[in-house]
């Protein structure tokens, strides 16, 4: 199964023959009666799990199911923000590892992820916004991982669109900067690992739900039930985001995790005005420009657990009274469309990553809001947890006993950071 | 008169002409034109450039599906806004338009040099390239991309219109009013209901505005539309909201609707709103959104002179504007037919009529075949267009038919100056969709239809599929009305409506959609983002199946008009492609809103002062005349520190700090939480919820409290005191009044029901004023009305009541800062009186205002913590030294039980320490980390960070509290503040600098 | 924006409430009594229930009241509000 090469000559090749010569870059693969691993969860952390369990720890026989189509769920839907300025130790170590790959990926899959480190820049608007701030900062220094102080001015002049006016309702009082953060194609995350997976002989697998999970009698995964038949199997690993509660449901085991809606929106595109990511949690907006030219903007999660990927009126009317307030030049912009996904929240809002109690079930969610992020290191990890039975020193802290000892990873009660 | 202007007809004012600029040109125009249909007056075809290719672009359509005339709208600098569809802007006198994603002109763009390159630029190019070197993409192709990218350009300066919001309750919402939705609005307002009856359009009557020949109830079309309005008008119980889309469709019967109040108007009053959105929660919702107009798919079918064929009726009609003098017309449904006619006979020569069906005429009406003779309209059936020839607009088409190899035969040309496209109608489905009621693929329509609602809602008329006849129209909407009202408790009749047709006006018949589009170079499907036929083909080559996949893969659907007249064609092309029955191909979802909508409307009144609301204290104007520097803490305004002239914070509260130790401070204190536990059960719930064991504690008494989560952490703190055996004074910190009171609330219901206890904030009832120093109590005794506050009557962490000049009081002896201290709680109302008071009776003593940031001074000399600032919800009560708070003998409280797991007691735990650096003056960051092991490069092993730290006036040097891991035994030893200059040797000490044994307290 | 029907006051828009989660969670009345895993898991976990939801909402901005509502996750219908204290119904959908 090899695969077709991506570049500027392969483009022009194909363009001699008006492009007839493109194959398809994942195969519409049939599931087989049996795989050595199975990935619940066509997302970029499943379809990168499968990737990496095929690429660097010799499994042949994977597949991915999904249950619509790939890239379909939180991967589709995010504000694409990446970045590792995390404050403790363990989700500082996590992220980077992320970022780090990030910054490899579209050479490593050969497709082009768009990965633009553009700079994550997150607002502090009072004293107490400071002193997180800047002790992410120096926590940040101090784990290898770049994060820098930025005056209202600095950052004005990195953000030229940002109100710094002091008379603001709550004024920018200062930014902390990453300048290795920033943006990829949410989209070519998702088709880049499904098309290098397949490449290395994954089946991926679409339009397959699965409904039930067999386990033998020493209650051990065996088998996975689904709308395409009975697969079998003695490892899966469950990567289903907002679903994950219903699938780990099949096998009897209980995860922290509760899915909220979580929406964002577009502008109409305009020309190229905003160089940056800008972050507010404080008052509670996140924004970037796409390559297209959309300003792409986050709003907060609402306030009830729903499966409906959608949300209220009022969330985003919230949302956006803070871009007019931090960008009033944008007032006049239009929202073109707004979307919701599920977002899956854990108690300390920190990712679980790991085995689960029963045997060959392994577990990868609770990523919340901030998940995309984090696709490549967290799919490399838990490849690397699936293969050996064994968690991977970076994703070792976020187990799902954590919660029953108290060594929690609370990153949103540390900081009041939303990811 | 301009040049495609017919003399007579259409319904514009022709008293006056509006004289508008488009690209710096001058033109005129008529009252009721849009901006499109007064430069297709002018003769203005070329009004736009296409996102990819920069083709160049004319109008499409007459309304909000435009995808491709777009341009820019310019007041002033603000007052600009991008991205506005011609077909939609309202002409004024004066308005300014400009066209975008061309430059240097719309005329010669350099942008279509891209188009020279469009060989290598398939669908998802970038997906494939630009990967080499690794850092180019960020650095060098990027921003080419980017620089090429978006449309429209964003105001630089803040927009200055108002935005206004409106919430609206009522019986009976109706969406669009063409005949469906008049009709639904006259039914449900005759039954008395409240009825809400919208249109995107300045005028309602939709369809029924460019038809001229029906009759209704004896009366043209257009004046029935007139007498339905004025009966709506007069029923107070109807609102009426022209120029106002319904753009979205939210759980239980909310929906949003955005009014344009100003946008029309030359000189727009001042003070107008420029936007209203509203708010509306309906019982019952009418769906009556029509429907829109397809394009076909040719080569060459985005060029000027291309345009939708209901469109050209519609500026006909509307606007006596006819876009062409010699019309080609190309179509798979009978609604052509109609427009021929009246293109006809308003004077232009109809060419041909390409139908696509190859036997058109037994659905026709009897009549239509001698009407076409007559007119000497040729008929071209089993006809295709096979491309359209022009330099910049339409001049030619290519026509023919399709043997069974689908190759070309039998090609002629027809020389035209405006190509008609009939695509067939598709129902507006997308309010039905966003209220998630179920779509159905009707096979006869070829479309999706309103299957089961989700939501108290009904569809009416085209939006459901009703395509053909006005009759059918009006009279599903009437049903629709009254079905509406009497669901929502109003007893509703449907009205009857006496119509006489146009015959011609029928839009049934049609073929495959899918077989009408002719694939070649250009073939377009999406005008907007540029996507061909080709394009979808290569997606479905590569593999992507799902339309999903597709549509993202090709950003087919994605432009501004977010797929309204390209979903369609994408959908049946996609379903061929990969041989499978449409609905199984699946369907993009549809979003909110229906189309664009205003940032600001959305944000509404809610910026500067306004944006969120300020909350101050009493004696905030003290505050202010005192020249107080403030800080937002919650949504309060604290006063952080009060300059005199010439010092930095850091001078001022330097001097502060002394003013306290030494003699006296005062401090608005009002801020703090303020919640009042009362009833038989009060102590029991104490006791259960804070740490603290409050059985012990005598009746005008104060003690400090410590509250956990019930997963053991720290959660707030604050002085709780006893006014009776019944009765808790309990304070919280500043930002956590609201949750402690919530969750006290929490406890109370749903816990501990056993319990007879009632809570009630007092936070804004009183007035805190604390007057701190060793002379406070030389200063307050005289005011206090003979009250003994001496030592022994009112010792430490006591309360008595009194009075301070009369002024009802609560007087606490309480200290934040280790001085002697007292806090005066008086009524709110009369706080800035008593602060009065107590600054004329402290000249005398040196009283200096203090602020927070004095406060955080002070506090930290003695090892008081702030919560949220030494404490970040991972600290247990043992690792902040607050063991000793805790009720030992209590059975349960909470955060009792997760105190016993085992991560709770590791060894390694971070505990609060003071940390003293080596050289006095040299002050630590807050937020800055410890080590132990110095000399470590990134990443560290990091063990601590620090938590607070100060120049203190009063020691003369630096202090700093830390939370460092097994901190309380590392008492003396040396660590590590690892700072980008350089590593900073700190000595480990006790958290407490000042007076560790109290004694300035007790006297 | 919800529609929620308060028990005590009736019909009102969302934000005069705030969620309240899951419902018939009860605090452990010996809490000193129940393992570490089983506190764990009345702090932590959750039904999350694609579906059939119980869970409780606060009238904050009306009576103040607690109660608990029966809402369908994936179409954000409720089937019921009842007061707290009562239990459960049975058999709606």
């Amino acid at each position: 199964m090899s695969r077709q090469r991506f570049s500027g000559f392969s483009l022009l090749w194909n363009s001699l023959g008006k492009h007839q010569g493109w194959r398809e870059q994942w195969r519409r693969a049939e599931p087989q009666a049996e795989y050595d691993a199975i990935i619940v969860g066509g997302g970029g952390h499943g379809l990168g799990t499968a990737y990496y369990l095929a690429a660097e720890h010799g499994l042949t026989r994977i597949a991915v199911l999904e249950k619509g189509w790939i890239g379909g769920g939180n991967t589709g839907r995010n504000t694409t923000i990446i970045r590792s300025n995390y404050l403790f130790d363990e989700s500082a170590r996590l992220y980077d590892h992320s970022v780090k790959m990030w910054e490899h990926l579209s050479q490593v899959l050969n497709y082009n992820v768009m990965f633009s480190p553009r700079g994550v820049m997150m607002l502090a608007h009072t004293v107490h916004d400071v002193q997180v701030a800047q002790r992410h900062i120096h926590a940040n220094r101090c784990n290898g991982v770049d994060n820098e102080w930025l005056t209202p001015e600095d950052a004005k002049a990195f953000c030229p669109p940002l109100n710094i006016d002091p008379g603001l309702r709550y004024p920018v009082l200062g930014a902390a900067l990453q300048r290795r953060g920033g943006t990829a194609r949410h989209d070519a995350v998702a088709w880049g690992y499904a098309r290098a997976a397949d490449a290395l002989g994954v089946d991926i697998i679409e339009n397959c739900e699965v409904t039930g999970i067999r386990r033998d009698a020493g209650g051990a995964v065996e088998a996975l039930e689904t709308t395409r038949g009975v697969i079998r199997s003695r490892k899966v690993g469950v990567v289903a985001a907002g679903n994950t509660s219903v699938v780990l449901g099949m096998a009897d085991v209980r995860v922290p995790l509760e899915s909220f809606p979580l929406q964002a929106l577009v502008s109409e595109p305009i020309k190229p005005v905003f160089p940056c990511v800008v972050m507010s949690n404080g008052i509670h907006a996140y924004i970037s420009q796409s390559d297209k030219g959309e300003l792409v903007i986050g709003a907060g999660t609402d306030a009830y657990t729903s499966y409906t990927q959608r949300g209220a009126l009022h969330v985003n009317m919230h949302t956006l009274e803070a871009i007019c307030e931090l960008f009033p030049m944008f007032r006049r912009m239009r929202m073109l469309r707004n979307w919701g996904g599920i977002v899956d929240v854990t108690p300390d809002r920190s990712p679980i990553i790991g085995k689960t109690p029963v045997p060959g079930l392994f577990v990868n969610c609770g990523w919340g809001t901030g998940g995309f992020k984090a696709t490549p290191g967290s799919a490399h990890v838990f490849a690397w947890t699936m293969a050996k039975d064994e968690p991977h020193p970076i994703n070792a802290p976020f187990t799902l006993d954590r919660f029953r000892e108290g060594h929690l990873i609370d990153e949103a009660a540390a900081a009041a950071v939303a990811h | 008169m301009s040049v495609a202007r017919l003399p007579t007809g259409g319904q514009v004012g022709r008293d006056r002409t509006l004289r508008f600029s488009f690209d710096g040109k001058s033109y005129e125009g008529l009252q009721g034109d849009t901006l499109a249909s007064a430069l297709l007056a002018n003769g203005v075809h070329l009004v736009g450039r296409s996102f990819k290719y920069h083709r160049p672009r004319g109008i499409m359509t007459a309304g909000p599906e435009e995808p491709s005339a777009l341009v820019t709208v310019r007041r002033d600098a603000a007052r600009s806004t991008p991205n506005l569809r011609a077909t939609q802007v309202e002409l004024y006198d004066g308005l300014c338009a400009v066209s975008q994603n061309r430059w240097p002109s719309l005329r010669f763009d350099l942008g279509r040099l891209t188009e020279l390159f469009s060989p290598l630029l398939p669908a998802g190019f970038y997906y494939k390239t630009f990967m080499w070197p690794r850092t180019a993409w960020h650095q060098l192709y990027e921003p080419l991309i980017r620089r090429m990218a978006g449309l429209g350009e964003a105001p630089l300066l803040p927009d200055p219109d108002r935005y206004a919001q409106q919430h609206a309750h009522c019986e009976v919402l109706v969406v669009g009013a063409g005949p469906a939705g008049l009709a639904a609005a006259l039914a449900a307002s005759r039954s008395g209901a409240r009825v809400i009856l919208c249109d995107e359009r300045p005028r309602f009557g939709g369809s029924l505005l460019c038809d001229d020949r029906s009759r209704i109830d004896g009366l043209a079309a257009t004046e029935w539309v007139t007498a339905a309005i004025a009966e709506l008008a007069q029923n107070p119980r109807v609102r009426l909201l022209p120029r106002t889309t319904a753009f979205g469709y939210f759980p239980h019967n909310h929906l949003g609707l955005s009014e344009r109040i100003t946008d029309h108007l030359a000189e727009p009053p001042a003070g107008l709103a420029r936007e209203r959105l509203w708010q509306v929660r309906a019982q019952q919702v009418v769906l009556a959104t029509g429907s829109i107009e397809q394009p076909l798919v040719f080569p060459g079918n985005d060029r000027p002179g291309v345009m939708l064929a209901g469109a050209a009726l519609r500026y006909l009609k509307e606007q006596a504007v006819m876009p062409g003098r010699r019309v080609v017309i190309v179509t798979i449904c009978d609604s052509a037919y109609r427009v021929a006619f009246e293109m006809q006979a308003a004077g232009a020569r109809v060419a041909a009529i390409i139908d696509l069906r190859p036997d058109p005429s037994p659905a026709q009406p009897d009549g239509w075949q001698q009407r076409l003779r007559q007119a000497g309209i040729a008929v071209e059936t089993a006809a295709r267009v096979l491309r359209t020839r022009g330099r910049g607009h339409v001049s030619a088409v290519e026509i023919g038919r399709l043997d069974a190899a689908g190759l070309p035969t039998g090609q002629r040309s027809i020389d035209c100056d405006l190509l008609l496209v009939a695509g067939g109608f598709v129902p507006s489905v997308h309010l039905f969709s966003q209220s998630r009621g179920k779509l159905r693929y009707d096979e006869a329509l070829q479309t999706y239809l309103p299957g089961d609602s989700a939501e108290s809602e009904r569809s009416a008329g085209a939006c459901r599929g009703l395509l053909s006849g006005l009759a059918a129209a009006l009279q599903d909407g009437a049903a629709a009305g009254a079905a509406a009202a009497n669901a929502s408790g109003c007893a509703g009749e449907e009205p009857r409506f006496e119509i006489i047709e146009d015959s011609t006006a029928a839009t049934a018949g049609r073929l495959p959609r899918a077989e009408a589009a002719v694939s070649g170079p250009k073939a377009f499907v999406d005008f907007q983002h540029d996507v061909m036929l080709k394009d979808l083909d290569l997606a479905m080559r590569e593999g992507f199946r799902s339309i999903e996949h597709i549509k993202r893969y090709t950003t087919t659907g994605m432009a501004t008009d977010q797929g309204k007249t390209s979903n369609v064609n994408a959908l049946h092309h996609a379903a061929r492609g990969l041989g499978k029955p449409v609905p199984s191909v699946g369907l993009t979802t549809f979003r909110m809103p229906y189309t664009p909508i205003t940032f600001a409307s959305f944000a509404g009144q809610a910026r500067g002062e306004i944006f969120d609301p300020v909350r101050r204290t009493p004696m905030h104007g003290w505050a202010v005349r005192q020249g107080a520097v403030f800080e937002d803490v919650g949504m309060w305004k604290r006063a952080r520190f009060f300059p005199r002239s010439g010092e930095d914070m850091h001078a001022a509260v330097a001097r502060e700090c002394r003013a306290v130790r030494e003699g006296c401070g005062v401090f608005d204190a009002s801020t703090l939480g303020k919640i009042v536990v009362a009833g038989p059960g009060a102590t029991a719930f104490m006791d259960r919820f804070y740490v603290n064991d409050w059985s012990k504690l005598a009746v005008g008494r104060c003690k400090y409290g410590v509250l956990l989560r019930d997963d053991g952490f720290v959660y707030d703190d604050g002085v709780v005191a006893r006014l009776a055996e019944d009765r808790f004074h309990v304070t919280t910190t500043t930002g956590g009044a609201a949750r402690v009171l919530a969750m006290m609330e929490d406890y109370r219901q749903t816990e501990w029901t056993d319990l007879d206890v009632w809570l009630t904030s007092t936070t804004e009832q009183w007035a805190v004023i604390a007057v701190q120093g060793p002379r406070a109590r030389e200063l307050l005794a005289p005011l206090v009305d003979g009250l003994d506050i001496s030592a022994a009557a009112l010792p430490h962490m006591a309360v008595v009541h009194g009075t301070l000049r009369g002024m009802p009081m609560m007087l606490f002896r309480v200290s934040f800062t280790g001085e002697l201290g007292f806090e005066v709680n008086v009524p709110s109302d009369q706080g800035a009186a008593a602060l009065d008071a107590i600054c004329e009776a402290g000249k005398a003593l040196g009283l200096t205002p203090y602020g927070t940031e004095t406060m955080h001074v002070l506090r930290a000399e003695k090892g008081f913590i702030i919560i949220g600032q030494d404490t970040d919800g991972t600290v247990t009560p043992d690792d902040v030294g607050l063991t000793w708070a805790i009720g030992k003998a209590k059975p349960d409280f909470v955060g009792k039980r997760a105190l016993a797991r085992p991560a709770m007691h590791a060894p390694d735990r971070k505990q609060l320490v003071g940390l003293l650096t080596r050289d006095p003056r040299v002050v630590l960051e807050e937020g800055a980390q410890v080590v132990d092991v110095p000399g470590q490069a990134p990443p560290m092993k990091l063990i601590g960070h620090v938590t607070s730290s100060y120049a203190s006036a009063t020691l003369g040097r630096s202090i700093a509290l830390a939370v460092v891991a097994g901190g309380r035994a590392r008492i003396g030893q040396t660590l590590h503040v690892p700072m980008p200059g350089g590593e900073i040797p700190v000595e480990v000490c006790a958290p407490v600098f000042y007076d560790p044994k109290g004694a300035r307290l007790n006297v | 924006m919800l529609l929620i029907r308060c028990p005590h006051c009736g019909e009102r828009p969302e934000p005069e409430f705030a969620y309240g989660g899951e419902a018939h969670i009860a605090r452990p009345a010996d809490p000193a009594a129940v393992s570490d895993d089983d506190w764990a898991a009345y702090l932590y976990l959750r039904t999350n229930a694609k579906g059939v939801h119980a869970e409780r909402w606060r009238h904050t901005r009306g009576c103040g009241r607690f109660f608990n509502a029966l809402r369908d996750t994936t179409t954000d219908r409720f089937i019921a509000t009842y007061k707290s204290g009562e239990k459960r119904p049975e058999g709606l959908r």
